[in-house]
């Protein structure tokens, strides 16, 4: 049981951290969130690039993966699977596809939610 | 006839009465310090209605019918509805005054409207040409996020700075006679803009408007805290507040108990997801038509300075970079009208 | 000195002292642990789906929906901004706070219709998500192939 729980401690760290360093951007400057979520992605989609995110991947599995950071990392290793498997074409086409699913979920279930349900005051 | 005294003070030669009040609120605005102080107290914040757009606007005219009714008022005896709210081309004003037969005026200062209406209804009055006006202004939680902010349902954490939109409407009818309270004097406000960025620290923006003004006006004037029972400014909250009695303290004017804000009246930020408090056209017009003018009435208050303020900021100067400039106006509001107070 | 450079002076000195600090270690300590408890969450998903012989990618697809799926569930029910709230980070670093404010807009802006109101505003938040995301990694996309073609 306790090797169980000591294998989700890595996951629990990393996505700790990058979530706690977003946390204390945004207390001690002036960026908003919708600010944060644009440098978070790209920053993913470099670290991916230059090979540093692979490695932390690795180690924090859904903790690299699940934050924003993830997205991006997802986006660059769709690219490059799909130039290897088809050439240029692969550049416009890999990355949308390696996170269609996420995306068309986004998509459909909040449209879905906007049908049954309204928005209320927040108090 | 009105004359104006130093820079940008006017006084009044007319009696102009506040001759009636009415104030209706959210749910959460009834929950804070001032709970009953209010003509309605509304559970649901769209009254009914299917957006709260339109509930704004069922709230800004329950508050003019409620003023009405308690006057005895027939739409024959307004001669011209003035008001303002915080939403895009003053729709909830223009389709709240679509119910009645009354000349119209709309106008914007964002959170200082109402002192504007005030201010412009007065004007009216003492021309001569009109014997009743109504001032009236409105703001409402929802319909402020929706155009200046995020969607309600975003699980965003809101700033320390921040402060929360009043969901409320507050009308009075100004009138020429009467037995008071009497608007006596207007200061009419300057923009201010001292590059804050901030558009979620609205107080500090506004906080170097209301010391302009309220210097300008005691210094117009010749008074001081000395002379007013009260001094009342609109938004500030507590941290625009703070700032402003630093600053006045610094001028020699130091308020010694007798400066408060209507944002930092309204809601108790202890308990209530407020931030630093409230804001909102709706703001000070509320808690004027309820709280101020009841210890007006009963003489709890004999004379006040009551200075709304409001940042002029829309989202695109926000999104270009521009600073907030801000504005305050004020009026003095007596029980005693003298011949040309000075 | 003019009145304005004097008050400019005042103000600013009275700023700092007015400014309130956020509240940092209680904001830090929600945001590490609701957002490291979130990714555990994931993983143990996609560790169940695994050990029912899905691969990797489709472990880690249905994990994702799946988790969408709950945020617009919960943004649906107006429960996810109550604990956006408290959890600041802890829920906007996620894909919890793409699909929420996906969700969030989607049902904001139903009150303009369906077509200029939903149909239009759903991306107002996330949209600069996506453009930067994948524009950014067509430009690595293009560097990698040029590099391949290169060498």
């Amino acid at each position: 049981m306790l090797d169980i729980i000591v294998d989700y401690i890595p996951v629990f760290i990393v996505g700790g951290i990058l979530c706690l360093i977003a946390q204390i951007v945004i207390d001690n400057t002036k960026l908003v969130s919708g600010q944060i979520l644009v440098i978070y992605i790209t920053l993913g989609v470099i670290l991916t690039a230059i090979g540093i995110y692979e490695p932390i991947a690795k180690f924090g599995k859904a903790g690299a993966t699940v934050p924003l950071t993830g997205f991006g990392y997802s986006l660059v290793k769709g690219t490059i699977s799909a130039i290897h498997k088809n050439g240029f074409i692969g550049i416009f086409t890999g990355g949308l596809t390696a996170t269609a699913g996420g995306i068309c979920a986004a998509i459909v279930f909040g449209f879905i939610m906007a049908l049954l349900g309204r928005a209320k005051t927040k108090m | 006839m009105a004359k104006k005294i130093g820079e940008q003070t006017i006084v009044f030669d007319e009696k102009i009465s506040i001759s009636q009040t009415a104030s209706v609120v959210g749910p959460m605005e009834g929950q804070g310090l001032l709970g009953n102080d209010f003509d309605l107290v509304v559970s649901d914040d769209c009254l009914g209605e299917s957006t709260f757009e339109k509930g704004e606007c069922m709230m800004l005219k329950t508050s003019i019918d409620t003023l009405m009714r308690k006057g005895k008022f027939t739409q024959s005896d307004i001669d011209i509805i003035i008001g303002g709210d915080l939403l895009n081309q003053l729709i909830t004003t223009t389709f709240t005054a679509l119910n009645y037969d009354m000349m119209y005026w709309g106008i914007y200062s964002a959170c200082a409207s109402f002192a504007q209406a005030l201010q412009i209804g007065s004007t009216a009055i003492e021309s001569g040409a009109v014997n009743r006006v109504i001032a009236c202004t409105s703001s409402h939680f929802s319909t402020a996020e929706r155009q200046y902010r995020t969607p309600l349902e975003l699980g965003s954490q809101s700033k320390s700075t921040a402060q929360r939109t009043v969901t409320g409407a507050g009308c009075v009818s100004l009138e020429k006679g009467g037995s008071g309270p009497y608007i006596t004097h207007m200061t009419i406000g300057k923009i201010v803009d001292f590059d804050q960025k901030d558009a979620a620290n609205m107080g500090t923006a506004m906080a170097p408007a209301a010391a302009h003004t309220i210097l300008r006006h005691f210094r117009d004037t010749g008074t001081s805290f000395d002379d007013y029972d009260m001094v009342y400014t609109g938004d500030l909250a507590k941290i625009g507040l703070d700032i402003l009695t630093d600053i006045l303290t610094m001028e020699g004017y130091n308020p010694c108990g007798r400066l408060n804000d209507c944002g930092h009246m309204i809601y108790d930020t202890t308990k209530q997801h407020a931030e630093t408090g409230g804001s909102g056209a709706g703001c000070s017009s509320s808690v004027f038509a309820g709280h101020i003018y009841r210890k007006l009435k009963n003489k709890e208050l004999e004379k006040i300075l009551f200075v709304p303020t409001g940042a002029l900021l829309s989202t695109v100067s926000s999104y270009q970079k521009n600073s907030i400039p801000s504005i305050a106006h004020a009026v003095v509001i007596s029980n005693k009208k003298g011949k040309q107070n000075a | 000195m003019d009145d304005k450079t004097r008050l400019r002076e005042e103000f600013d000195k009275a700023v700092p002292k007015a400014t309130p600090k956020p509240p940092y270690v209680k904001h830090g300590i929600a945001a590490f642990t609701i957002g490291g408890g979130i990714c555990v969450f994931s993983q143990i998903l996609i560790d169940i789906f695994q050990g029912y012989g899905l691969n990797y990618t489709e472990a880690s697809t249905i994990q994702t929906i799946i988790l969408i799926f709950l945020t617009a569930l919960l943004t649906g029910l107006g429960i996810f901004d109550k604990i956006g709230r408290v959890a600041g980070a802890g829920t906007f670093v996620p894909i919890t706070g793409f699909a929420n404010s996906i969700v969030s807009c989607a049902m904001e802006f139903k009150s303009e219709g369906f077509i200029f109101g939903l149909g239009a505003n759903m991306f107002k938040v996330a949209g600069p998500v996506l453009v930067y995301g994948i524009t950014s990694s067509w430009i690595v996309g293009i560097i990698y192939y040029i590099y391949l073609m290169v060498s």
